[in-house]
């Protein structure tokens, strides 16, 4: 029998390569620069010509050229080869490049071992069900490859994908006992790449016209909320962020405070409920307004903003408590007072003179407050996302020229006219409003929710809550944003959708990809302890769960042992006396092919084992003579001859 | 007539080893190809050797011929030969005023169809159908064809000008088909110093009768194939079906065939089983003519037999 050249690679193998290569690195064109995207495609494209027109593969040369390029190209572009981005760039190239280099086994065992590594990759930038489910599949593909590549017991595709998926699922047991045992530790298991939590968009700490208008083009979720009794009326869901006092003009800023507890006087009974906020690389909790005087855990700014000590750069989960009536801060101190009268000298001269003739008017804020709110609903004041540009003198500009504006162009214009007439006020960032799953009842406020409104603090009441936008715009507070906007303003469809069944969809799969946050990906150390607590385990520590899983995971391997072994296919005693023998030489380094005849090991033993030449042809005869002859054979000489093996 | 030499399995030493001796030292250097040759007619097969022109074909021919002491005619096949020129006319005696049939070449024990890819496919289903049936049919009188019956069949490779490559049914009525390839350095050498291996083919005594054959060929009907053996060969079928390599697998009449080799070349090594071995040696001749590639040559390639071979174990 000729040995062909075994080290060369089966061709059949090179379609499941190719299939494994693109599905590893296929998502990754979703966050890569469009030049990588392009340059990587286009090696598969050249490499896939090659092989279909069975050229020849490049030499080495212009492979080490390609090398030092890809790489000088993701240095110019990362300006480091190491980190997350630059890391997974360089990953994708390698693989595209692998393909030209597809000659032996080996190769084809370095795309294989690289796709599998590329595949844990994926999970720095998503984690959701369809990633989860796609790395699933292209493991399946990958193994298919492997299993293809070292001619594994099926030849068909289908047959390979299927003997594939069934490792796959005889893995999956395993994995959900990793999952659930598998000691967790607050924070990474080893340090992420610097740039693993990239900055995601969200609410920022400063505000400037147009910028609130900006995220309310987005549609992604911001955070969730599961109230614990119902959800409060929708003109009470003020949720907080940062509060801004310092105006310079155009950009309105937190002002820098010592920071001391705000005095917080609860009217009504406190409403408790869970957050969970996704990353958005900032400390503040988006707390409902007010946040109960009774929550101790976070600290709560004299702003009434609460935070914490971490930036969330990832998604987390906050059990928070808020009185929905409230006032806090009656005895605001002196110096507050005044940083919130100031505004920017020189500036918005004729908001400056309403505000004085207003001021010499009456004496009472009370009627300020209403006069500048009768001036926004009484003028034509348009509610849009299409906000015209404004000059230096921009409040001037909004209040009596263009008069069309988003939340933030109200709140910044009424502060103004406030500080003007000698009333403190100040602007609050945060979210307004939020929708109801009717799916699992949490509810869900998107980017699009983000508002501005303003406060304003009257003596014997505090800071008072005013949202001139819901003088001009009521819709915006009873419907959300959808609803408040003329048709055209450029929303995100999924936020104008009317069709009951769409929205149906969405809900459902918002539900959906919530109940996989909470479940799977919040199994954080708080949630194992609960497990086991709640199965009379108290406080388990790492010791603890690494015996437990070490003993679930070889009591399901002996179980998968004991099944293997009740159904191995059945021999007849010159077989089992016969493997005996093998194991026997297998201890001189001599091991048999399975499609290896007894007579051809015995001619190899000959040659190269002569000392154990005449013992082992001996036990040969004998099981041949039992296991192909006609007359029945005698185990009893066989067996006497394995016991004369050396 | 040779028995069997109760010899060890693992030292081989055969019925037939001084026949197969007596025509090495004529065709030199392609001891496996004569063993091949001998058990296809001791299995009661047809041969087809497929290669170049003169490596010898057809003084394997005639060289078993003599040695078995069958009668021998040649039919060299060119584009205008009929079937009658093969089977044989009637033809009219005026004196007698009977038809007379004058027997073709086929009434011979062994045939030499020389390029037989070189006939039209009406003369070559002609003598595919006596090698079938055993007999011939003409003007409603079948004749018996001689007993042994041994047609040796050759063919150039099929890319040759002015060839009608066989059909895959008509291959598959070839118990075997080997390839006899150059022969190696010192055989050659040796050839080219002796020369006149035909002359020396045709001087060759005969070391058994034709009249022993028919008993051999029952002796070798009767070689022990134990459970496990025909559990291997039906593994090593089902498994070229499976395999990709392949357009189709093994027919159940090509495992038949399998089966038969494996007992004549068991036999030829004196023994009275059947072996995994014999499987495995008989494979590539009986088994390669009657796959066809998936990379469209119509052969499946020899590389694609031995990892059949691996990946089917031994039961």
């Amino acid at each position: 029998m000729s040995t062909p050249a075994s080290l060369s690679l089966d061709h059949r193998c090179t379609p499941w390569l190719f299939a494994a290569a693109l599905a590893t690195t296929a998502p990754h064109a979703l966050h890569q620069p469009v030049w990588l995207t392009l340059l990587a495609g286009a090696i598969f494209t050249y490499a896939g010509w090659l092989w279909a027109r069975n050229e020849r593969l490049p030499g080495r040369w212009l492979l080490i050229v390609l090398v030092v390029l890809t790489c000088a190209g993701v240095m110019l572009e990362f300006r480091t080869l190491l980190g997350r981005d630059a890391g997974v760039a360089m990953l994708v190239l390698f693989m595209a490049l692998k393909l030209l280099e597809l000659r032996s086994q080996r190769d084809a065992m370095v795309l294989i071992t690289l796709g599998y590594f590329l595949l844990l990759t994926h999970y720095f930038y998503s984690q959701s069900i369809p990633t989860g489910l796609w790395l699933i599949l292209t493991m399946t593909l990958v193994t298919a490859a492997l299993i293809r590549l070292n001619g594994g017991p099926a030849s068909k595709p289908v047959a390979t994908l299927r003997y594939a998926g069934l490792l796959t699922m005889q893995a999956l047991p395993f994995m959900l006992v990793f999952y659930v045992l598998f000691p967790r530790i607050s924070g990474p298991l080893w340090g992420l790449p610097q740039d693993a939590h990239k900055a995601s968009s969200g609410l920022s700490e400063q505000m400037s016209p147009g910028s609130i208008a900006d995220l309310a083009l987005s549609s992604a979720i911001a955070f969730r909320v599961r109230f614990d009794g119902d959800i409060p009326p929708r003109d009470k869901l003020y949720w907080r962020g940062p509060v801004m006092e310092s105006f310079d003009g155009r950009t309105w800023r937190p002002a820098d405070s010592a920071n001391q507890p705000p005095v917080i006087e609860a009217l009504s009974k406190p409403i408790t409920y869970e957050s969970t906020i996704e990353a958005n690389q900032q400390r503040w909790l988006l707390a409902l307004d007010a946040p109960s005087p009774a929550l101790k855990e976070f600290a709560i700014k004299s702003t009434l903003t609460v935070t914490t000590p971490q930036i969330i750069n990832q998604r987390a989960r906050f059990a928070l408590s808020s009185v929905t009536d409230y006032r806090y801060n009656v005895d605001e101190t002196e110096p507050v007072l005044r940083r919130n009268l100031l505004l920017p000298a020189n500036l918005n001269p004729r908001s400056r003179e309403l505000a004085e003739s207003w001021r010499q008017a009456s004496d009472n804020p009370m009627l300020t407050v209403n006069k500048a709110l009768a001036l926004f609903s009484g003028e034509a004041f348009t509610y849009t996302l299409q906000a015209p540009l404004l000059g230096e003198n921009g409040i001037d500009d909004f209040l009596f020229q263009t008069r069309r504006g988003f939340c933030e162009h109200y709140a910044a214009a009424f502060v103004v006219l406030m500080r003007a007439a000698g009333v403190p006020a100040r602007v609050v960032g945060g979210y307004q409003g939020g929708e109801r799953n009717p799916v699992d009842g949490f509810l869900i406020i998107r980017q699009s929710d983000a508002h501005a409104w303003a406060e304003v603090w009257l003596a014997g009441q505090g800071w008072v809550r005013v949202d001139p936008t819901a003088v001009v715009s009521p819709s915006r507070l009873e419907g959300g944003i959808a609803s408040a906007l003329a048709d055209g303003e450029p929303l995100p469809a999924l936020l104008t959708v009317r069709s009951e069944w769409v929205r149906g969809l969405r809900y459902r799969w918002e539900a959906i990809n919530n109940a996989w946050n909470q479940q799977v990906l919040g199994y954080n150390p708080e949630r194992q302890r609960e497990l086991f607590s709640r199965l009379g385990v108290a406080n388990p520590d790492w010791k603890y769960l690494t015996s437990l899983l070490a003993a679930v995971i070889g009591v399901l391997t002996l179980a998968v042992a004991a099944w293997t072994f009740y159904h191995r296919p059945r021999s007849d005693p010159a077989q089992r006396l016969w493997r005996q023998a093998l194991k026997r030489i297998a201890r001189r380094q001599v091991s048999a092919a399975p499609w290896e005849t007894p007579l051809a090991l015995q001619r190899r033993v000959e040659i190269e084992h002569p000392e154990l030449a005449t013992a082992f042809t001996t036990v040969v005869e004998a099981y041949l003579a039992i296991r192909y002859s006609a007359t029945p054979g005698d185990l009893r000489q066989l067996r006497e001859a394995i016991a004369k093996l050396p | 007539m040779p028995g069997t030499t109760k010899s060890s399995l693992t030292n081989r030493s055969g019925p037939l080893d001084h026949l197969l001796a007596a025509a090495g030292n004529v065709i030199l250097g392609k001891d496996r190809e004569i063993r091949q040759a001998v058990a296809c007619l001791l299995a009661g097969g047809h041969l087809l050797i497929e290669d170049l022109p003169g490596v010898g074909k057809t003084t394997l021919a005639h060289a078993l011929a003599r040695l078995l002491g069958l009668d021998f005619s040649r039919v060299q096949f060119t584009s205008d030969l009929l079937p009658a020129d093969i089977i044989g006319v009637s033809i009219y005696e005026r004196e007698k005023g009977v038809f007379r049939f004058l027997p073709g070449p086929v009434f011979s024990q062994v045939v030499l169809a020389d390029e037989i890819n070189r006939a039209t496919p009406k003369t070559q289903s002609a003598l595919l159908e006596a090698m079938e049936e055993q007999q011939v049919t003409i003007e409603g009188e079948t004749r018996r064809l001689p007993n042994p019956f041994f047609v040796i069949a050759t063919q150039n490779p099929a890319h040759q000008i002015g060839t009608f490559p066989l059909p895959e049914s008509q291959l598959d009525r070839f118990l075997m088909r080997i390839e006899l390839g150059y022969p190696e350095r010192s055989a050659e050498r040796a050839l080219l110093a002796a020369g006149g291996q035909r002359e020396r083919a045709d001087q060759l005594p005969a070391i058994i009768q034709a009249a022993e054959i028919p008993a051999i060929q029952a002796q070798v009907s009767q070689v022990h194939a134990a459970a496990p053996l025909i559990d291997y060969v039906q593994a090593l079928i089902e498994a070229s079906r499976q395999n990709t390599a392949f357009q189709h697998g093994l027919s159940p009449r090509a495992g038949l065939a399998l089966l038969s080799a494996a007992r004549a070349w068991a036999w030829l090594d004196g023994r009275q089983m059947v072996l995994p071995d014999d499987v495995q040696e008989v494979l590539p001749a009986v088994a390669r003519h009657r796959l066809r590639s998936v990379q469209g040559s119509a052969m499946a390639r020899a590389e694609d037999i031995t990892t059949l071979i691996r990946s089917v174990p031994i039961p």
